[in-house]
Protein backbone atom coordinates (compact mmCIF):
# COMPACT_ATOMS: atom_id res chain seq x y z
CA UNK A 1 0.00 0.00 0.00
CA UNK A 2 1.41 3.77 -1.33
CA UNK A 3 1.14 5.60 2.39
CA UNK A 4 1.24 9.12 2.22
CA UNK A 5 4.26 11.52 3.05
CA UNK A 6 2.99 15.02 2.79
CA UNK A 7 0.14 15.55 5.97
CA UNK A 8 -0.51 19.16 5.91
CA UNK A 9 -4.23 19.21 5.33
CA UNK A 10 -6.13 22.34 4.65
CA UNK A 11 -9.80 22.81 5.90
CA UNK A 12 -12.57 25.52 4.63
CA UNK A 13 -10.29 26.77 1.62
CA UNK A 14 -11.91 28.72 -1.33
CA UNK A 15 -12.03 25.41 -3.37
CA UNK A 16 -13.09 23.56 -0.55
CA UNK A 17 -16.25 25.52 -0.91
CA UNK A 18 -16.89 26.07 -4.55
CA UNK A 19 -15.72 22.59 -5.10
CA UNK A 20 -19.20 21.56 -2.97
CA UNK A 21 -21.40 23.78 -4.66
CA UNK A 22 -20.11 22.35 -8.23
CA UNK A 23 -21.26 19.02 -6.73
CA UNK A 24 -24.56 20.23 -6.82
CA UNK A 25 -25.10 21.46 -10.73
CA UNK A 26 -27.65 19.36 -12.43
CA UNK A 27 -29.99 19.06 -9.13
CA UNK A 28 -32.54 20.35 -7.34
CA UNK A 29 -32.20 21.57 -3.54
CA UNK A 30 -35.59 21.40 -1.73
CA UNK A 31 -37.24 23.20 1.08
CA UNK A 32 -38.46 20.91 4.01
CA UNK A 33 -39.69 22.42 7.46
CA UNK A 34 -40.02 18.19 8.80
CA UNK A 35 -37.64 15.50 9.44
CA UNK A 36 -40.55 13.52 7.29
CA UNK A 37 -40.61 15.95 4.67
CA UNK A 38 -36.63 15.65 4.04
CA UNK A 39 -36.89 11.98 4.03
CA UNK A 40 -39.10 12.24 1.05
CA UNK A 41 -37.13 14.83 -0.82
CA UNK A 42 -33.98 12.55 -0.21
CA UNK A 43 -36.03 9.69 -1.26
CA UNK A 44 -37.50 11.72 -4.81
CA UNK A 45 -33.69 12.50 -5.69
CA UNK A 46 -32.91 15.97 -4.15
CA UNK A 47 -28.96 16.55 -3.48
CA UNK A 48 -29.69 18.63 -1.44
CA UNK A 49 -32.68 19.76 1.65
CA UNK A 50 -32.86 23.70 2.65
CA UNK A 51 -34.54 23.46 6.70
CA UNK A 52 -36.58 26.03 7.45
CA UNK A 53 -39.83 26.42 9.64
CA UNK A 54 -41.80 27.91 7.22
CA UNK A 55 -41.67 27.79 3.26
CA UNK A 56 -41.73 31.35 1.81
CA UNK A 57 -45.40 30.90 0.45
CA UNK A 58 -46.25 30.93 4.93
CA UNK A 59 -43.79 33.63 5.34
CA UNK A 60 -45.28 35.67 2.87
CA UNK A 61 -48.95 34.64 4.16
CA UNK A 62 -47.48 34.90 7.99
CA UNK A 63 -46.17 38.47 8.08
CA UNK A 64 -44.30 39.65 10.25
CA UNK A 65 -39.97 38.85 10.95
CA UNK A 66 -38.93 36.42 9.72
CA UNK A 67 -35.69 35.04 11.45
CA UNK A 68 -33.32 31.89 11.62
CA UNK A 69 -34.86 28.27 12.13
CA UNK A 70 -34.95 26.94 15.32
CA UNK A 71 -31.45 24.77 16.14
CA UNK A 72 -33.53 21.78 17.55
CA UNK A 73 -35.63 21.91 14.10
CA UNK A 74 -32.13 22.33 11.80
CA UNK A 75 -30.50 19.40 13.94
CA UNK A 76 -33.50 17.27 13.78
CA UNK A 77 -33.02 17.38 9.56
CA UNK A 78 -29.32 17.06 9.29
CA UNK A 79 -29.87 14.05 11.22
CA UNK A 80 -32.81 12.13 9.44
CA UNK A 81 -30.88 12.34 5.76
CA UNK A 82 -27.64 11.26 4.73
CA UNK A 83 -28.09 14.18 1.58
CA UNK A 84 -26.37 17.65 2.46
CA UNK A 85 -28.63 19.84 4.68
CA UNK A 86 -28.62 24.01 4.16
CA UNK A 87 -30.57 26.49 6.23
CA UNK A 88 -31.12 30.38 5.89
CA UNK A 89 -29.44 32.98 8.13
CA UNK A 90 -31.02 37.00 7.45
CA UNK A 91 -29.17 39.16 5.73
CA UNK A 92 -25.94 40.62 7.16
CA UNK A 93 -26.93 38.11 10.42
CA UNK A 94 -23.42 36.64 11.01
CA UNK A 95 -24.66 35.58 14.97
CA UNK A 96 -27.20 33.24 13.28
CA UNK A 97 -24.50 32.14 10.80
CA UNK A 98 -21.96 31.22 13.73
CA UNK A 99 -24.64 29.59 14.95
CA UNK A 100 -26.04 27.60 12.02
CA UNK A 101 -22.03 27.23 10.95
CA UNK A 102 -21.68 25.20 14.81
CA UNK A 103 -24.93 23.07 14.03
CA UNK A 104 -23.14 21.65 11.36
CA UNK A 105 -25.36 22.57 8.50
CA UNK A 106 -23.09 22.13 5.33
CA UNK A 107 -24.31 25.13 3.59
CA UNK A 108 -25.33 28.48 4.30
CA UNK A 109 -28.31 30.96 2.46
CA UNK A 110 -27.89 34.32 3.43
CA UNK A 111 -31.13 34.94 2.58
CA UNK A 112 -33.78 37.69 1.29
CA UNK A 113 -36.35 35.43 2.13
CA UNK A 114 -36.01 36.26 6.00
CA UNK A 115 -36.20 39.78 6.84
CA UNK A 116 -33.23 41.60 6.57
CA UNK A 117 -30.88 42.27 9.78
CA UNK A 118 -29.04 44.51 8.44
CA UNK A 119 -29.74 47.39 5.32
CA UNK A 120 -26.95 48.32 4.64
CA UNK A 121 -24.27 45.35 4.60
CA UNK A 122 -23.76 41.61 4.01
CA UNK A 123 -22.11 38.84 6.26
CA UNK A 124 -18.09 38.62 5.85
CA UNK A 125 -18.62 34.78 4.54
CA UNK A 126 -14.48 34.75 4.03
CA UNK A 127 -14.62 34.40 7.72
CA UNK A 128 -16.62 31.09 7.85
CA UNK A 129 -15.61 27.42 6.94
CA UNK A 130 -19.37 26.82 5.98
CA UNK A 131 -19.63 27.63 2.46
CA UNK A 132 -22.44 30.34 1.62
CA UNK A 133 -25.11 30.93 -1.35
CA UNK A 134 -26.64 34.17 -2.06
CA UNK A 135 -29.49 35.89 -4.20
CA UNK A 136 -28.84 37.84 -6.96
CA UNK A 137 -30.69 39.93 -9.32
CA UNK A 138 -28.15 41.46 -11.69
CA UNK A 139 -24.06 40.44 -12.48
CA UNK A 140 -22.76 43.41 -9.69
CA UNK A 141 -25.09 42.03 -7.14
CA UNK A 142 -23.36 38.57 -7.88
CA UNK A 143 -20.22 39.80 -8.03
CA UNK A 144 -20.39 41.70 -4.58
CA UNK A 145 -21.49 38.59 -2.86
CA UNK A 146 -19.18 36.41 -4.22
CA UNK A 147 -16.63 39.37 -3.51
CA UNK A 148 -17.61 39.09 -0.03
CA UNK A 149 -16.42 35.12 0.04
CA UNK A 150 -19.97 33.27 -1.01
CA UNK A 151 -19.07 29.90 -2.85
CA UNK A 152 -23.02 29.79 -5.24
CA UNK A 153 -24.92 32.70 -6.49
CA UNK A 154 -28.65 31.45 -7.03
CA UNK A 155 -31.24 34.03 -8.45
CA UNK A 156 -33.73 35.71 -6.27
CA UNK A 157 -37.14 35.14 -8.24
CA UNK A 158 -39.70 36.24 -6.32
CA UNK A 159 -39.88 33.81 -3.73
CA UNK A 160 -43.21 32.43 -2.28
CA UNK A 161 -45.28 33.46 -5.51
CA UNK A 162 -45.17 30.20 -7.68
CA UNK A 163 -44.23 32.88 -10.74
CA UNK A 164 -41.10 32.25 -12.50
CA UNK A 165 -41.09 35.27 -14.45
CA UNK A 166 -38.94 37.11 -11.76
CA UNK A 167 -36.36 34.02 -11.65
CA UNK A 168 -36.46 34.40 -15.57
CA UNK A 169 -36.25 38.12 -15.52
CA UNK A 170 -32.78 37.97 -13.18
CA UNK A 171 -31.25 34.64 -14.97
CA UNK A 172 -31.63 36.34 -18.52
CA UNK A 173 -29.87 39.69 -16.68
CA UNK A 174 -27.13 38.36 -15.37
CA UNK A 175 -26.27 35.87 -18.23
CA UNK A 176 -26.92 38.74 -20.57
CA UNK A 177 -24.66 40.97 -18.48
CA UNK A 178 -22.13 38.17 -18.51
CA UNK A 179 -22.35 37.97 -22.81
CA UNK A 180 -21.96 41.38 -22.86
CA UNK A 181 -18.80 41.56 -20.50
CA UNK A 182 -17.39 38.25 -22.39
CA UNK A 183 -17.24 40.78 -25.75
CA UNK A 184 -15.68 43.76 -24.10
CA UNK A 185 -12.34 44.55 -25.24
CA UNK A 186 -10.06 44.66 -22.22
CA UNK A 187 -9.08 48.39 -21.59
CA UNK A 188 -12.94 48.60 -21.06
CA UNK A 189 -13.05 46.44 -18.05
CA UNK A 190 -12.67 49.15 -15.25
CA UNK A 191 -15.25 50.92 -16.48
CA UNK A 192 -17.43 48.50 -16.65
CA UNK A 193 -16.46 47.30 -13.09
CA UNK A 194 -17.51 51.03 -11.61
CA UNK A 195 -20.64 50.95 -13.93
CA UNK A 196 -21.54 47.11 -12.43
CA UNK A 197 -20.76 48.33 -8.82
CA UNK A 198 -18.82 45.31 -8.63
CA UNK A 199 -14.74 44.11 -7.43
CA UNK A 200 -12.43 44.11 -10.78
CA UNK A 201 -10.74 41.00 -10.44
CA UNK A 202 -14.02 39.31 -10.82
CA UNK A 203 -14.97 41.39 -13.86
CA UNK A 204 -11.72 40.42 -15.57
CA UNK A 205 -12.70 36.81 -14.27
CA UNK A 206 -16.06 37.06 -16.41
CA UNK A 207 -14.74 38.60 -18.98
CA UNK A 208 -11.82 36.02 -19.28
CA UNK A 209 -13.49 32.85 -18.22
CA UNK A 210 -17.43 33.92 -19.54
CA UNK A 211 -18.88 32.19 -16.97
CA UNK A 212 -19.32 33.34 -12.96
CA UNK A 213 -16.64 31.76 -11.09
CA UNK A 214 -19.03 29.74 -9.00
CA UNK A 215 -22.08 27.84 -9.74
CA UNK A 216 -25.26 30.19 -10.46
CA UNK A 217 -28.63 28.53 -9.84
CA UNK A 218 -32.04 29.31 -10.20
CA UNK A 219 -34.44 30.20 -7.45
CA UNK A 220 -37.63 31.77 -6.47
CA UNK A 221 -40.93 31.03 -8.12
CA UNK A 222 -40.34 27.38 -9.31
CA UNK A 223 -43.44 25.20 -9.34
CA UNK A 224 -43.34 23.28 -12.07
CA UNK A 225 -40.83 20.54 -14.11
CA UNK A 226 -40.99 22.69 -17.21
CA UNK A 227 -40.34 25.92 -15.23
CA UNK A 228 -37.13 23.70 -13.82
CA UNK A 229 -36.12 23.20 -17.04
CA UNK A 230 -36.78 26.25 -18.71
CA UNK A 231 -34.10 27.46 -15.97
CA UNK A 232 -31.51 25.27 -17.05
CA UNK A 233 -32.10 25.74 -20.83
CA UNK A 234 -31.44 29.85 -19.55
CA UNK A 235 -28.03 28.88 -18.12
CA UNK A 236 -28.69 27.89 -14.35
CA UNK A 237 -26.89 25.06 -13.16
CA UNK A 238 -29.50 23.96 -11.17
CA UNK A 239 -32.71 24.55 -9.45
CA UNK A 240 -33.91 25.46 -5.69
CA UNK A 241 -37.28 24.84 -5.28
CA UNK A 242 -39.12 26.23 -1.90
CA UNK A 243 -43.03 26.09 -1.84
CA UNK A 244 -43.46 24.60 -5.55
CA UNK A 245 -42.66 20.93 -4.23
CA UNK A 246 -44.74 20.53 -0.32
CA UNK A 247 -47.48 23.14 -0.68
CA UNK A 248 -48.84 20.92 -4.13
CA UNK A 249 -51.12 18.38 -4.01
CA UNK A 250 -48.89 15.06 -4.27
CA UNK A 251 -45.25 16.63 -3.26
CA UNK A 252 -43.27 13.31 -3.76
CA UNK A 253 -44.40 13.47 -7.47
CA UNK A 254 -43.64 16.49 -8.56
CA UNK A 255 -40.50 16.35 -6.27
CA UNK A 256 -39.62 12.88 -8.49
CA UNK A 257 -40.51 14.62 -11.37
CA UNK A 258 -38.97 17.97 -10.98
CA UNK A 259 -35.79 15.98 -10.33
CA UNK A 260 -35.86 14.32 -13.75
CA UNK A 261 -36.79 17.49 -15.47
CA UNK A 262 -33.45 19.18 -14.65
CA UNK A 263 -31.23 16.13 -16.02
CA UNK A 264 -33.36 15.89 -18.75
CA UNK A 265 -34.15 19.25 -19.43
CA UNK A 266 -33.12 19.11 -23.51
CA UNK A 267 -35.62 16.33 -23.76
CA UNK A 268 -38.91 17.50 -24.41
CA UNK A 269 -40.96 13.68 -24.83
CA UNK A 270 -39.29 13.08 -21.37
CA UNK A 271 -40.59 16.71 -19.94
CA UNK A 272 -43.92 15.25 -21.12
CA UNK A 273 -43.84 11.93 -19.75
CA UNK A 274 -42.53 13.74 -15.88
CA UNK A 275 -45.65 16.44 -16.47
CA UNK A 276 -48.47 14.45 -16.23
CA UNK A 277 -50.72 13.58 -13.33
CA UNK A 278 -49.01 15.79 -11.35
CA UNK A 279 -51.69 17.00 -9.31
CA UNK A 280 -52.29 20.56 -7.93
CA UNK A 281 -49.32 22.51 -8.17
CA UNK A 282 -49.39 25.25 -5.18
CA UNK A 283 -51.82 27.77 -5.67
CA UNK A 284 -50.05 31.19 -7.08
CA UNK A 285 -49.22 34.72 -6.59
CA UNK A 286 -48.63 36.76 -9.52
CA UNK A 287 -45.39 38.84 -9.21
CA UNK A 288 -46.87 41.85 -10.99
CA UNK A 289 -50.19 41.04 -8.54
CA UNK A 290 -47.56 42.43 -5.56
CA UNK A 291 -46.85 45.67 -4.06
CA UNK A 292 -43.49 46.85 -3.77
CA UNK A 293 -43.47 46.67 0.03
CA UNK A 294 -44.35 42.93 -0.46
CA UNK A 295 -41.68 42.22 -2.71
CA UNK A 296 -38.69 40.12 -0.72
CA UNK A 297 -35.89 40.24 -4.37
CA UNK A 298 -35.46 44.07 -3.70
CA UNK A 299 -33.61 42.92 -0.16
CA UNK A 300 -30.26 42.96 -0.41
CA UNK A 301 -27.34 45.75 -1.12
CA UNK B 1 -10.50 8.65 -28.77
CA UNK B 2 -13.82 8.66 -27.83
CA UNK B 3 -14.72 9.19 -23.96
CA UNK B 4 -18.21 9.80 -22.08
CA UNK B 5 -19.28 11.59 -19.02
CA UNK B 6 -22.18 10.53 -16.77
CA UNK B 7 -24.61 13.71 -16.99
CA UNK B 8 -27.17 12.50 -14.77
CA UNK B 9 -26.05 15.07 -11.92
CA UNK B 10 -23.11 16.63 -10.52
CA UNK B 11 -19.63 18.13 -11.76
CA UNK B 12 -19.90 16.22 -15.63
CA UNK B 13 -18.89 20.06 -17.41
CA UNK B 14 -15.68 19.66 -14.99
CA UNK B 15 -14.42 16.04 -15.90
CA UNK B 16 -15.72 17.22 -20.35
CA UNK B 17 -13.52 20.19 -20.06
CA UNK B 18 -10.36 18.21 -18.69
CA UNK B 19 -10.96 14.96 -21.22
CA UNK B 20 -11.24 17.29 -24.16
CA UNK B 21 -8.16 19.65 -22.98
CA UNK B 22 -6.29 16.00 -23.28
CA UNK B 23 -7.77 16.05 -26.98
CA UNK B 24 -10.70 13.76 -26.25
CA UNK B 25 -14.41 13.84 -28.09
CA UNK B 26 -16.21 13.93 -25.07
CA UNK B 27 -20.31 12.79 -24.60
CA UNK B 28 -22.26 13.48 -22.12
CA UNK B 29 -24.40 10.14 -20.98
CA UNK B 30 -28.01 10.63 -19.92
CA UNK B 31 -29.59 7.48 -21.75
CA UNK B 32 -28.62 4.21 -22.52
CA UNK B 33 -28.48 5.45 -26.18
CA UNK B 34 -25.22 7.80 -25.53
CA UNK B 35 -23.32 4.99 -24.82
CA UNK B 36 -22.60 3.68 -28.19
CA UNK B 37 -19.14 4.25 -29.72
CA UNK B 38 -17.41 4.90 -26.45
CA UNK B 39 -14.57 3.07 -24.87
CA UNK B 40 -14.58 4.73 -21.36
CA UNK B 41 -17.22 6.79 -18.71
CA UNK B 42 -16.25 8.96 -15.98
CA UNK B 43 -18.97 9.17 -13.59
CA UNK B 44 -18.26 12.57 -11.67
CA UNK B 45 -18.45 14.27 -8.53
CA UNK B 46 -22.45 15.11 -7.40
CA UNK B 47 -24.83 12.96 -4.96
CA UNK B 48 -24.91 9.66 -4.84
CA UNK B 49 -28.60 8.74 -3.76
CA UNK B 50 -29.36 11.51 -6.70
CA UNK B 51 -27.61 9.78 -9.33
CA UNK B 52 -28.20 6.29 -8.54
CA UNK B 53 -32.03 7.09 -8.64
CA UNK B 54 -31.71 8.59 -12.09
CA UNK B 55 -29.48 5.70 -13.38
CA UNK B 56 -32.21 3.55 -12.16
CA UNK B 57 -35.27 5.37 -13.72
CA UNK B 58 -34.16 5.26 -17.37
CA UNK B 59 -32.65 1.99 -17.40
CA UNK B 60 -28.62 3.61 -17.20
CA UNK B 61 -27.68 1.29 -14.74
CA UNK B 62 -28.41 -2.32 -16.80
CA UNK B 63 -26.69 -0.09 -20.06
CA UNK B 64 -23.77 0.70 -17.67
CA UNK B 65 -23.28 -3.03 -16.49
CA UNK B 66 -23.24 -4.36 -20.01
CA UNK B 67 -21.14 -1.44 -20.78
CA UNK B 68 -18.73 -2.81 -18.72
CA UNK B 69 -19.73 -6.46 -19.43
CA UNK B 70 -18.49 -6.00 -22.75
CA UNK B 71 -15.01 -4.22 -22.17
CA UNK B 72 -15.59 -0.48 -21.56
CA UNK B 73 -13.81 1.49 -18.98
CA UNK B 74 -15.35 3.45 -16.19
CA UNK B 75 -13.62 5.76 -13.72
CA UNK B 76 -15.90 6.88 -10.88
CA UNK B 77 -15.09 9.80 -8.99
CA UNK B 78 -16.24 10.36 -5.02
CA UNK B 79 -20.22 10.04 -5.65
CA UNK B 80 -19.27 8.10 -8.97
CA UNK B 81 -17.03 6.13 -6.58
CA UNK B 82 -19.70 5.02 -4.76
CA UNK B 83 -21.82 3.90 -7.59
CA UNK B 84 -19.27 1.15 -8.53
CA UNK B 85 -19.09 -0.22 -4.99
CA UNK B 86 -20.41 -3.63 -4.02
CA UNK B 87 -21.02 -2.76 -0.78
CA UNK B 88 -21.98 0.78 0.67
CA UNK B 89 -21.59 1.00 4.39
CA UNK B 90 -25.28 1.49 6.43
CA UNK B 91 -26.86 2.20 2.87
CA UNK B 92 -29.09 0.47 0.39
CA UNK B 93 -29.15 3.25 -2.54
CA UNK B 94 -28.92 1.97 -6.21
CA UNK B 95 -24.93 1.01 -6.61
CA UNK B 96 -23.81 -1.02 -10.02
CA UNK B 97 -21.18 -3.01 -8.37
CA UNK B 98 -18.65 -3.24 -10.66
CA UNK B 99 -15.53 -3.17 -8.07
CA UNK B 100 -15.71 -5.40 -4.89
CA UNK B 101 -15.11 -2.76 -2.61
CA UNK B 102 -16.78 -1.72 0.74
CA UNK B 103 -17.37 1.83 0.80
CA UNK B 104 -18.18 4.27 3.49
CA UNK B 105 -20.15 7.66 2.42
CA UNK B 106 -19.14 11.01 4.04
CA UNK B 107 -16.48 9.30 5.98
CA UNK B 108 -14.29 12.57 6.95
CA UNK B 109 -17.43 13.96 8.35
CA UNK B 110 -19.42 17.20 7.43
CA UNK B 111 -19.24 19.88 4.93
CA UNK B 112 -16.57 21.89 7.46
CA UNK B 113 -14.33 18.95 7.75
CA UNK B 114 -13.78 18.89 3.90
CA UNK B 115 -10.03 19.39 2.55
CA UNK B 116 -7.25 19.69 0.40
CA UNK B 117 -3.92 17.51 0.68
CA UNK B 118 -0.73 16.60 -1.43
CA UNK B 119 -0.54 12.98 -2.06
CA UNK B 120 1.33 10.28 -3.79
CA UNK B 121 -0.42 8.19 -6.32
CA UNK B 122 0.94 5.10 -7.52
CA UNK B 123 1.78 5.66 -11.51
CA UNK B 124 2.45 9.23 -10.95
CA UNK B 125 5.83 11.11 -10.05
CA UNK B 126 5.42 13.86 -7.50
CA UNK B 127 2.09 13.95 -5.89
CA UNK B 128 -1.52 15.15 -6.64
CA UNK B 129 -3.00 17.68 -4.96
CA UNK B 130 -5.84 16.19 -4.22
CA UNK B 131 -9.64 17.62 -3.08
CA UNK B 132 -11.52 15.84 -0.66
CA UNK B 133 -15.72 17.10 -0.13
CA UNK B 134 -17.95 14.94 1.89
CA UNK B 135 -16.03 12.34 0.51
CA UNK B 136 -15.94 8.73 0.78
CA UNK B 137 -13.24 6.10 1.89
CA UNK B 138 -12.79 2.51 0.96
CA UNK B 139 -12.69 0.68 3.89
CA UNK B 140 -11.94 -2.59 2.36
CA UNK B 141 -10.93 -3.81 -1.41
CA UNK B 142 -11.70 -7.80 -2.64
CA UNK B 143 -9.11 -10.08 -4.26
CA UNK B 144 -7.26 -8.73 -7.13
CA UNK B 145 -8.22 -5.11 -6.32
CA UNK B 146 -5.11 -2.91 -6.32
CA UNK B 147 -5.06 0.04 -4.04
CA UNK B 148 -3.28 3.02 -5.82
CA UNK B 149 -3.32 5.60 -2.82
CA UNK B 150 -4.20 5.99 0.89
CA UNK B 151 -4.55 8.64 3.14
CA UNK B 152 -3.92 8.00 6.96
CA UNK B 153 -3.94 4.69 6.01
CA UNK B 154 -7.80 4.76 4.31
CA UNK B 155 -7.68 3.70 0.94
CA UNK B 156 -8.77 6.67 -1.73
CA UNK B 157 -7.90 5.20 -4.89
CA UNK B 158 -8.81 1.87 -6.10
CA UNK B 159 -8.37 -0.18 -9.42
CA UNK B 160 -9.28 -3.73 -10.95
CA UNK B 161 -8.68 -3.94 -14.50
CA UNK B 162 -10.61 -1.28 -16.16
CA UNK B 163 -13.34 0.03 -12.70
CA UNK B 164 -11.22 2.68 -11.25
CA UNK B 165 -12.34 4.89 -8.57
CA UNK B 166 -11.18 7.64 -6.58
CA UNK B 167 -12.67 9.44 -3.20
CA UNK B 168 -11.20 12.98 -4.10
CA UNK B 169 -11.89 15.47 -7.13
CA UNK B 170 -8.61 15.70 -9.70
CA UNK B 171 -11.52 17.76 -12.06
CA UNK B 172 -11.44 20.54 -9.67
CA UNK B 173 -7.71 20.97 -9.99
CA UNK B 174 -5.95 21.73 -13.26
CA UNK B 175 -4.00 18.90 -12.42
CA UNK B 176 -4.90 16.50 -15.65
CA UNK B 177 -2.24 13.45 -15.09
CA UNK B 178 -5.14 11.25 -13.43
CA UNK B 179 -6.88 11.57 -16.37
CA UNK B 180 -4.32 10.63 -18.46
CA UNK B 181 -3.35 7.91 -16.13
CA UNK B 182 -7.24 6.91 -17.08
CA UNK B 183 -7.06 7.43 -21.05
CA UNK B 184 -3.68 5.57 -21.44
CA UNK B 185 -3.57 2.47 -18.66
CA UNK B 186 -7.17 2.19 -17.55
CA UNK B 187 -8.91 2.74 -21.27
CA UNK B 188 -5.66 1.71 -23.00
CA UNK B 189 -5.41 -1.61 -21.08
Amino acid sequence: MLESKVNHTETGTLRVKTGFAEMFKGGVIMDVVTPEQAIIAEDAGATAVMALERVPADIRRDGGVARMSDPDMVVGIVNAVSIPVMAKCRIGHFVEAQILQSLGVDFIDESEVLTPADMQYHVNKHDFKVPFVCGSRNLGEALRRIGEGAAMIRTKGEPGTGDVVEAVTHARQIMGEIRKVQGLPEDELMTMARDLQAPFELVRYVWANGKLPVPNFAAGGVATPADAALMMHLGMDGVFVGSGIFKSGDPVKRAQAIVKAVTHYKDPEILAQVSRNLGEAMVGIQVVALTPEQKMAVRGW
Amino acid sequence: MNVGVLALQGDFREHKLMLERLGCSVQEVRLPKHLEGLSGVIFPGGESTTIGKLMVAYQMDAALKKFAASGGAIWGTCAGAILLATDIVDSNQPRLGLLEMRIRRNAFGRQVDSFEVPLEVAGLVAPFHTVFIRAPVIESVGEGVEVLSSFEGRIVVARKDRIMASSFHPELTNDSRLHQLFLEKVIGS
